[in-house]
């Protein structure tokens, strides 16, 4: 086996983790704090790379798009909030669950009216656009570096807003009981609608690092989203640290999987069987991997403190 | 009321495909086969959803379990129904025991992602294997065949799929009406006082969950049939969310809900599509305002039960 293949398999199961992260870390903070199941979270992973790729073609600049399209999808996120999910949060699961879906329709129908049923490229500007040379001979290219970077400081930069501010104290309050914390005198209302719209900010930022790569596409967020799931399930709802360790571990594997596993098999099985199961297997590997961390932990690995 | 309108929809459903071929309009007896396929298929899912309360969001992979059952048997020319229908409801009852298993372990939201995830398993499973088609389905040249019935008449194939839809409600009658369905009901209501009385229910939801997956299975092997062409798509995730919202939009644990809920989910989709190339806009916008204004569904304003 190539270590150089290796090695850049790594870090494409990097890149993908901390894609994950950016989308399950806004899950698990409305799954922790509002109690709520978002299907709709993969929409503004998408709203995301459609305003990023409309605002770079307007401004010429990807950098000053990201910047713009950041506090819309924020409004957008916000707006979902006041006007649908507010409304539902004393409901059941499944009423979230069902309404969340008739976001879905709306978002992927809505795009596709206001920017028809073709994908949007984005074009990367000249200095993202190379390859680097890595230690040990490695070539990779710069842009997936780029996105491992900022996924890592997005993460570290959550980190401290969650743990080190007055915002994030009053998230946690907010997290461990709503009621108490509205009692003493946080506007548990405005609060809600600020993580909603956190979420929103780091699905539409996943969405826009992503396009320049597969370019943004009507229904890009409903298949990531299930993956971002399961990244949820296996840390633990509520827990960042959880979805942050869970999101690696399963853009690793998915990414190894893919890559690795047939040679794997063909050393146990003959090689025509290898060949056949090999994708699917690869495919079904991260829901194995799910089903036997709910079969020994069913809170997930960083299940949050009880509340 | 509702009860009399269910049963005005059998009756209607017993005699209309005849009197649309009189008419000379068989498009409609099309319609009608997959009518009564996936009310088949949302009755069962209400035996878990509606009566358990156990929200899966992944019944739609017994829909492609069932039709690939008949799909994959036929690629090998072996047309034998009884075997096919051996296939459906063996397989789907043992992905629903394997999978059950572990997702009746945990609650509320983990429970609506866990079975999300599984069917997103099967379907990626199947998206990959080259053999079967992968991602372009699957084309059935000769339907399921049975001694003495001829499935390849479109009037005989829509009676069966009929007496597959008239079992189904039958049996969730009874199992609903038995000591078997008061446990799961309870435990819907109270799982702890149903502790505290010495059931133990979680024998009788994992029961109560395979039989469903198992029945799902049937009516996915009845619409493989019916299409004469099986895809993965059929078990995409939204696909298991159109299944929900046919019980909800029916109301939840009415015997005739998800019939009635399958009949206007088609029926709008008819119209709207007629109407418009976004139907699916209005469509989501009415799936928000059911959710928000019309908890009970059809059969609870039928009832003159409101939110």
């Amino acid at each position: 086996m190539d270590a150089g293949l290796v090695a850049a398999q790594l870090l494409n199961g990097l890149q993908l983790g901390v894609l994950l992260f950016l989308l399950a870390s806004g899950l698990t903070l409305i799954f922790g704090i509002m109690d709520f199941v978002n299907l709709a979270h993969g929409s503004l992973y998408m709203v995301g790379a459609y305003f990023c790729a409309t605002l770079t073609d307007a401004t010429g600049s990807f950098l000053l798009a990201v910047a713009l399209a950041l506090p819309a999808t924020a409004l957008v996120g916000a707006a979902v909030e006041l006007l649908v999910v507010r409304r539902l949060y004393r409901r059941d699961h499944l009423d979230h669950v069902l309404a969340t879906f008739g976001l879905i329709l709306c978002f992927d129908t809505l795009v596709q009216i206001l920017w028809g049923p073709e994908g949007m490229a984005i074009r990367l500007p000249a200095w993202a656009d190379g390859q680097q040379h890595l230690p040990g001979g490695l070539v990779f290219p710069t842009y997936r570096l780029l996105i491992i970077g900022a996924g890592l400081a997005v993460a570290a930069g959550l980190y401290v807003l969650v743990v080190k501010t007055k915002l994030g104290m009053r998230i946690r309050a907010g997290a461990s009981n709503p009621a108490m914390a509205g009692a003493l005198g946080i506007d548990i209302g405005l609060l809600f609608t600020l993580v909603f719209a956190l979420g929103a900010v780091m699905a539409g930022l996943a969405g826009m690092m992503i396009a320049p790569i597969t370019e943004a596409s009507i229904g890009m967020g409903n298949e990531i989203i299930i993956t971002a799931f399961v990244v949820v399930i296996v840390g633990g709802i509520g827990s960042i640290r959880g979805a942050f360790v869970a999101a690696l571990l399963i853009g690793l594997i998915d990414t190894m999987g893919r890559s690795f596993l047939d040679m794997g098999l063909k050393l146990v099985i003959d090689v025509q069987a290898a060949e056949t199961s090999a994708p699917a297997l690869s495919a079904m590997l991260i829901y194995i991997l799910m089903a036997a961390v709910l079969a020994f932990r069913p809170q997930g690995l960083f299940p949050p403190k009880a509340r | 009321m509702s009860r009399a309108v269910g049963w005005a929809l059998l009756a209607a459903l017993a005699v209309g495909p005849p009197l649309a071929l009189a008419a000379g309009q068989p498009f409609y007896v099309d319609i009608l086969t997959r009518l009564v396929c996936l009310a088949a298929a949302a009755t069962s899912l209400n035996l878990i959803l509606g009566h358990g309360g156990m929200i899966s969001f992944g019944h739609a992979a017994y829909i492609g379990i069932g039709a690939y059952a008949v799909g994959i048997p036929a690629y090998y020319e072996i047309y034998d129904g009884w075997l096919h229908i051996l296939l459906a409801v063996a397989l789907s009852a043992l992905f629903a025991l394997a999978t059950g298993a572990i997702a009746l372990r945990t609650r509320g939201v983990y429970f609506i992602m866990i079975t999300m995830a599984f069917a997103q398993m099967v379907f990626f499973a199947v998206v990959s294997i080259e053999e079967y088609g992968g991602d372009d389905g699957l084309v059935i040249d000769i339907r399921s065949e049975f001694p003495l019935v001829d499935l390849e008449g479109s009037l005989t194939l829509y009676y069966a799929c009929f007496a597959v839809l008239l079992g189904t409600l039958y049996l969730v009658h009874r199992l609903v009406r038995s000591r078997f369905g008061m446990v799961i009901e309870g435990a819907r209501g109270n799982e702890r006082r149903m502790a505290a009385l010495g059931f133990a229910f979680y024998r009788h939801r994992l029961a109560a969950y395979v039989l469903a997956g198992a029945l799902c299975g049937l009516s996915g092997a009845m619409l493989g049939n019916f299409t004469n062409f099986i895809s993965p798509e059929m078990m995409d995730w939204t696909r298991s969310g159109e299944l929900i919202f046919m019980v909800v939009l029916g109301g939840t644990g009415a015997l005739f809900g998800p019939l009635m809920g399958a009949a206007a989910f088609l029926l709008l989709e008819e119209l709207l599509s007629g109407w418009t190339i976004y139907w699916q806009l209005p469509f989501g916008l009415l799936l928000i305002l059911v959710v928000l204004f019309a908890r009970g569904g059809l059969a609870g304003l039928l009832e003159g039960r409101r939110g």
